[in-house]
């Protein structure tokens, strides 16, 4: 009896702490459409930031962040739905290869963001970037300096193991009767790859795509000294120009900002613009993936 | 031949399908194999680029020992301080190097300083101490890892343990949709709530510090604890389940003294990957915990991570300069501390708990 009421109490604290974190996420929420809702409006979207940033809107921000997001898919998906591939049909499991490729991935999905950053300042920038100022600029600086392409392409390493395990998720949930079924009619194996089990896993190639995109313009760290820029009175026009993002525009704002108190709206609706960007594609992605779940049953 | 189809040893393997005694070489099949293994490969190679390219950039602080030279300095201890460089006939017990690329005035060698208890990457006379970074780091872990892990375990035991498979169908997804908060949106969120409220609570002095920055960062580490956590408790067989209910147990019993205690190896693997995230997290350090690099115990003083360090110092340093060589070391000790924390999870932990199922097979 007295184990029972013991029990009872630590079940009870169990829930306390579910609620806990819901609770955490409802007011993270609330504080940003309660404090960013107001100057939210079609002229905060569409308009540069004006008079040092206190007013205005933060187009640019936007366009950066589509742009580097879209380059970054571009880089990173067909990278992680082939690698995902291979895992799932190719490679044999207990094979070193297989075994390292998926340690790989793995550190890759642990690395601090940060270092990512530092790896693309040492490799993209000051390696590619300046061998290629010195071999198509004849030493002009063009390449060997922060710019979108770069922020992206750091970026594509970054989010490339969310598509690989997205993709597999997918993949491993084709039945193999379908398989067996087009190898069986004498199709070889890349063509049933192609025809049966590329075709099986469009879902999850897009919910890997979804989710990548979605950290994507979140993160702010490996961006910081790879490309995004602090104000641009232009929304960039060639790979090698800097960009502004919404993630770090918020960071800008909110630390380094002269008038922190006067930007404070600017800030929130930033704040409630990347959020509900992040928010609404994790969602659908929930959506995608739990119906693949399903029908994987 | 036909055996082949329903051998129950190959039956996962996709690599072995129904085989045919003659099979025609197809080009464009050994290609397209030869192509997709090579991409696969690009994972590891990326891994091993990171590491390749990040302590290059660091390596050179170990090397500039013995090419200093100081000209402006009143602090000269060396003997053969002058203007002129001395070629690798130095004191110093350290290996010879070419002459010297990189010319730095600075007084103390930038590598003896790395043990001292001052990060002044730009005075006049520059010390890269890492100690207060370290203890700063620490420091924000541990509260936030005292936050975020009873809390997420708890909540994973709930989950997996406790809910009608309705409610947790709600609850799961609801807890993932917090690893999808932008660490920015977090750290603002701690800045503008957290700092407010925690300060009106405790009357501490400095409104940003390594308490308010470890919660925030306990908030970016439940998802990743609570995951994991409820994965290792749903992988715990159901045969250990039923037999404890067949024994009379009741289900909460049943929940602490046998699912809980197997899953234990699987928890701590959680807690682990939850730990690299939090050490290495960049934007919630930035943006809350104040960024002064102090070293007392004192969790409501402001602290400077070594992730933070990088993140606020990098855009201001000269290429190729010996602070932008000490950011790099500093990302190259997180590289490894990450890495083996990841291998630690990965490889011990995994065979923890291989070892400890087998015996249902």
């Amino acid at each position: 009896m007295n184990r029972n009421i013991k029990d009872s109490v630590i079940e009870g604290i169990t829930l306390v702490s579910v609620l806990v974190i819901i609770l955490v996420i409802v007011s993270i929420l609330a504080v940003t459409v309660v404090g960013g809702w107001k100057s939210l409006n079609w002229s905060f979207l569409s308009e540069f930031p004006k008079d040092g940033m206190t007013k205005g809107g933060i187009f640019p921000a936007i366009v950066g962040t589509a742009v580097m997001t879209i380059i970054m898919a571009v880089a990173a998906v067909p990278f992680g739905v082939i690698t995902a591939i291979y895992l799932a049909e190719y490679a044999n499991e207990k094979s070193i290869m297989a075994k390292t490729i998926r340690f790989a991935v793995k550190t890759l999905a642990v690395v601090p963001s940060i270092i990512f950053g530092l790896f693309g300042l040492g490799f993209f920038i000051g390696f590619i970037g300046k061998n290629m100022d010195g071999l198509l600029n004849g030493g002009e600086l063009r390449w060997g300096q922060p710019n979108i392409l770069w922020a992206s392409l750091t970026m594509a390493l970054l989010t490339l193991p969310v598509v690989i395990v997205a993709v597999e998720e997918a993949i491993r949930t084709i039945p193999r009767e379908m398989r067996e079924a087009s190898l069986a009619l004498g199709a070889t194996k890349w063509q049933t790859i192609k025809k049966v089990v590329l075709p099986g896993s469009v879902s999850g190639i897009l919910t890997g795509t979804i989710l990548a995109v979605s950290r994507g313009a979140g993160e702010v760290a490996p961006i910081l000294f790879t490309g995004a820029a602090y104000f641009l009175s232009d929304i960039p026009h060639s790979l090698s120009d800097q960009f502004m993002s919404l993630g770090y525009h918020i960071y800008i704002m909110s630390t380094q900002s002269s008038n922190v108190d006067a930007t404070l709206p600017i800030q929130f609706a930033t704040t409630l613009v990347l959020l509900l960007l992040t928010f609404s594609l994790n969602a659908i992605a929930v959506v995608i993936r739990y119906r693949i779940r399903k029908n994987a049953k | 031949m036909k055996n082949q189809i329903g051998s129950g040893k190959n039956d996962h393997n996709p690599r072995n399908p129904v085989t045919f005694s003659k099979r025609k070489f197809r080009f464009s099949d050994w290609f397209a194999e030869q192509v997709i293994r090579a991409v696969a490969f690009l994972a590891i190679a990326i891994v091993i680029l990171i590491f390749i390219f990040v302590f290059r950039e660091a390596f050179p602080i170990f090397r500039m020992d013995q090419t200093k030279t100081s000209a402006s300095t009143e602090l000269v201890q060396e003997n053969y301080g002058g203007t002129e460089t001395v070629p690798s006939s130095t004191p110093q017990e350290k290996t010879k190097s070419e002459s010297p690329e990189i010319q730095v005035t600075t007084i103390d060698k930038p590598s003896s300083t790395l043990l001292s208890k001052a990060w002044m990457p730009v005075s006049d006379n520059p010390r890269y101490g890492l100690i207060p970074l370290f203890l700063g780091t620490l420091k924000v872990t541990l509260i936030a890892l005292i936050f975020a892990a009873p809390i997420s375990i708890l909540a994973a035991i709930y989950t997996a343990l406790f809910a009608k498979p309705r409610v947790r169908e709600i609850i799961k997804p609801v807890i993932e949709l917090l690893a999808g908060f932008p660490s920015v949106v977090i750290g603002f969120f701690a800045l503008m709530v957290l700092a407010t409220i925690f300060q009106d609570i405790f009357h501490y002095a400095s409104r940003l510090n390594s308490f308010v920055g470890g919660v925030a960062m306990a908030l970016a580490a439940i998802p990743i604890i609570y995951t994991l956590t409820e994965d290792a408790l749903t992988a715990v067989p159901k045969t250990y389940t039923e037999a404890s209910l067949g024994l009379g147990a009741s289900r909460r019993q049943t929940a602490f003294y046998v699912v809980l205690p197997t899953a234990v190896p699987g928890i701590f693997a959680a807690v682990v990957l939850g730990l690299g995230r939090i050490f290495g997290e960049t934007m919630i350090a930035l943006m809350a915990t104040g960024n002064a690099a102090m070293s007392g115990i004192n969790p409501f003083e402001s602290v400077r991570t070594l992730s933070a360090t990088i993140g606020a110092e990098m855009a201001e340093v000269v290429f190729g300069d010996t602070h932008y060589n000490v950011l790099f070391l500093i990302g190259s000790l997180l590289f490894i501390f990450t890495f083996a924390l990841n291998a630690l999870a990965e490889f011990y932990i995994k065979n923890m708990v291989v070892r400890r199922y087998q015996s249902k097979k």
